[in-house]
């Protein structure tokens, strides 16, 4: 420990732990050159290179973020009219089923009518004949009933 | 050379001894330049290697540089603030890289292969030069970054919350690059000593434990270090909300 001490305290003069002498200055411009060198070398680009990559990351996000939006809008969208045209073709069923219903009413009103009408004049015809008939008949019997008269009266 | 009283094992670790050279009438510590030219050539070579073709789907050494960077900069913003730390993270990057690269190639870098005339290769922050220039370097960011946001309305920052804190806030200027530079300096020149004496001593297996604990703490200093600065400036730059 003494040797050390002693050679402390001899640098005043020549060499020791502590001898400070010009190069101080010298590696202090030494310090400020390599500063410059590696700002232009090193922290410039490597900066501008690491910036321009979080700056694309950012935009990159957001766009993305953008880019989801519109497909959850879109698909929104589309679901709603999904849901739309579901209710439209519901819709057209329920129509075209009551329609069917209706013509198959009318259908079966007019084949009633008609029965009806076709009954009817039936009827009505039967009734026609059966007249007639009765008239020819009663005509019939007039004519024998004064035939047996004039007979009956020719023979007395 | 001071002749040594003692003639332990420990006197062979050259402590304190430096490779002059001579710059006009100036003294420069060789050894340290030396080695830091080596570690900011590898730090140079990694940053050129990586930044060659950069890529968006980041590959190789681009994803290290770019995962440093981020490092850097959560690191800066969380001490500096959203506003001002854009100025001040090359200055607090370049700290933690330089201090990490330095701690780092001194404990792994085999610099004793190298022989020097007088002293030895070794972490350029184990020298007290070093350690002093980046501390002094931050005192000056610091008061810069205060005056340049604030311009004088920066002393005010001296009698906050009361004129009473004055004298410590003074002093608080001279602790702080004090306490920087010697916490760096002291932390990496144990550690050298350390292992030296641990693998003078036993060269097999048992330095291996202390060696891990200096990478440890070589990165933890590192870390400190720039946290400090960045922590400095931003008490600097911050507006007190009235």
């Amino acid at each position: 420990m003494t040797s050390w001490l002693l050679l402390a305290e001899a640098g005043a003069q020549e060499g020791g732990l502590f001898d400070l002498d010009a190069t101080l200055p010298l590696m202090a411009v030494q310090v400020v050159l390599l500063t410059l060198i590696l700002n232009a070398l090193f922290f410039r680009p490597v900066g501008r290179a690491v910036e321009e990559r979080e700056g694309y990351i950012a935009t990159s996000r957001a766009d993305a973020k953008q880019k989801l939006a519109q497909a959850q809008r879109l698909e929104a969208d589309l679901t709603e009219q999904l849901k739309e045209a579901r209710q439209q073709a519901q819709q057209l069923i329920v129509e075209a089923e009551q329609e069917v219903d209706k013509l198959y009413r009318e259908a079966l009103a007019a084949a009633q009518a008609d029965a009806n009408a076709t009954r009817e004049q039936a009827r009505r015809e039967i009734e026609a004949q059966r007249d007639q008939a009765l008239a020819s008949l009663s005509a019939e019997s007039d004519r024998l009933g004064a035939l047996i008269v004039d007979r009956l009266l020719a023979a007395k | 050379m001071v002749p040594l009283p003692l003639h332990l094992p420990f006197a062979e670790l050259e402590v304190g001894q430096q490779f002059y050279w001579q710059l006009g009438n100036l003294h420069l510590h060789g050894q340290v330049f030396l080695s830091s030219w080596v570690v900011i050539g590898a730090l140079l070579a990694l940053v050129v290697v990586g930044t060659r073709k950069m890529e968006r789907d980041p590959r190789g050494v681009q994803n290290l540089l770019e995962f440093l960077w981020v490092y850097i900069r959560d690191l800066a913003r969380e001490q500096i603030g959203e506003k001002a730390y854009r100025d001040w993270l090359p200055f607090i990057g370049t700290l933690f890289l330089f201090i990490f690269v330095c701690n780092w190639g001194g404990a792994l870098i085999p610099w004793k292969v190298i022989e020097l005339p007088n002293g030895e290769l070794g972490a350029p922050t184990a020298d007290i030069n070093t350690t002093v220039a980046m501390a002094l370097l931050v005192s000056l960011s610091y008061f810069y970054a205060g005056l340049s946001r604030k311009g004088l309305r920066y002393f005010e920052y001296y009698v906050e919350p009361t004129p009473i804190m004055l004298p410590f806030k003074i002093i608080e200027d001279f602790t702080k690059p004090l306490s920087l530079s010697f916490r760096l300096f002291g932390n990496i020149l144990a550690d050298e000593l350390v292992v030296g004496v641990l693998a003078f001593l036993v060269p097999v297996i048992v330095p291996l434990p202390a060696m891990f604990l200096g990478l440890f703490t070589s990165a933890i200093q590192a870390l400190i270090f720039a946290t400090l600065a960045a922590n400095y400036i931003g008490e600097a730059v911050h507006e007190e909300h009235h």
